[in-house]
């Protein structure tokens, strides 16, 4: 067979690119699921909005088999330890989603319980603004973060 | 207005019972208010519950209001209901900010247990004769009571370290 033979049957690609395409497409979220956003979070998770198809409705409720970490909704003082250690427990790649005002900044709360912003404590890759966010924003945020899986660098 | 309504029952009872308390009555809302001593708090809400006219057979609510600049400082406010009577009465008492202490309810209602502890830990005011005075909503490396008007409206006590912000 020749090598011309092979026209449209064969893409090449680097092996780190194919991982990321690979990853992308497997996104197992941890639901971290604090306070009202979570009602949001199961709209969002409905087949209605069909999360599936990013490959990211699956919720594993133990951080050792997920890969995305969804922060949703208020992080208190008191939680945050416990924010921490999950975030420690998730295996390597991971990536943490904040969904909702609070995860990202507080929210309107400022005083003596809350975080103000949960990227003040563990690192973030998307930000999902919105009190609650609406299930299209999370999609959007999402597909954000394919973006990103697919083109940062992965450890081969 | 006061004379022609007829005067509210437990604050005649209470007259009656306890002729020597000085206690304020007043009425918010339709709701009749009776003020008394802290000493005498314990006494006033146990023949409450225990009256057959009266019978509160349920701590509805048990907070505490913080009036800085007043003196005493801290007004703890009880809310009685009767279940069978359908009636319903505000016990108000007040506690200065130097000897924050207040005789614990636990013994007549076992919710107040609870109530005592979050006021405890909002407030910082003491109930004696509780069988376990500890923080009920924060954690207990927490420092000052952020419900009292003087704790810093801002102030933070993170239990984990902040991350270094990326410059």
């Amino acid at each position: 067979m020749s090598i011309n033979n092979l026209e449209g049957s064969v893409i090449t690609t680097r092996f780190d690119k194919f991982l990321g395409w690979a990853r992308k497409w497997s996104l197992f979220p941890y639901p971290f699921v604090t306070a009202c956003c979570g009602m949001e979070y199961m709209a969002a998770a409905t087949s209605f909005y069909d999360l599936d198809r990013f490959g990211a409705l699956f919720p594993r409720f133990t951080p050792r088999q997920a890969d995305m970490l969804l922060v949703v909704g208020t992080i208190t003082h008191k939680q945050a330890p416990i924010l921490l250690k999950i975030y420690n427990q998730l295996a390597e790649p991971k990536w943490v989603v904040a969904w909702g005002a609070c995860a990202v900044s507080g929210g309107f709360y400022r005083n003596y319980s809350v975080v103000q912003g949960i990227d003040k404590i563990i690192p973030v890759d998307v930000y999902i603004p919105g009190c609650p966010p609406r299930p299209e924003t999370a999609i959007d945020a999402i597909m954000k973060l394919q973006e990103k899986v697919l083109n940062q660098r992965h450890e081969i | 207005m006061g004379e022609e309504m007829a005067e509210n029952i437990f604050v005649k009872k209470l007259k009656e019972k306890f002729p020597s308390i000085e206690f304020e009555n007043e009425r918010q809302h339709d709701f009749d208010i009776i003020k008394v001593p802290r000493d005498r708090l314990f006494s006033v809400i146990k023949f409450f519950k225990e009256d057959p006219d009266l019978d509160c057979d349920m701590l509805v609510d048990l907070t505490c209001v913080d009036y800085l600049g007043e003196e005493p400082r801290f007004e703890l406010v009880y809310h009685l209901r009767s279940m069978k009577k359908l009636h319903m009465i505000r016990v108000k008492s007040r506690v200065p900010e130097d000897d924050p202490v207040i005789d614990s309810l636990t013994p007549l209602y076992k919710i107040a247990n609870w109530f005592e502890r979050e006021v405890w830990d909002m407030y910082g005011v003491k109930f004696r004769g509780h069988p376990d005075l500890r923080r009920i909503l924060l954690y207990e490396e927490f420092e000052g009571h952020p419900l009292r008007k003087d704790y810093p409206r801002t102030k933070e006590q993170p239990l984990v370290p902040y991350r270094k912000q990326e410059s």
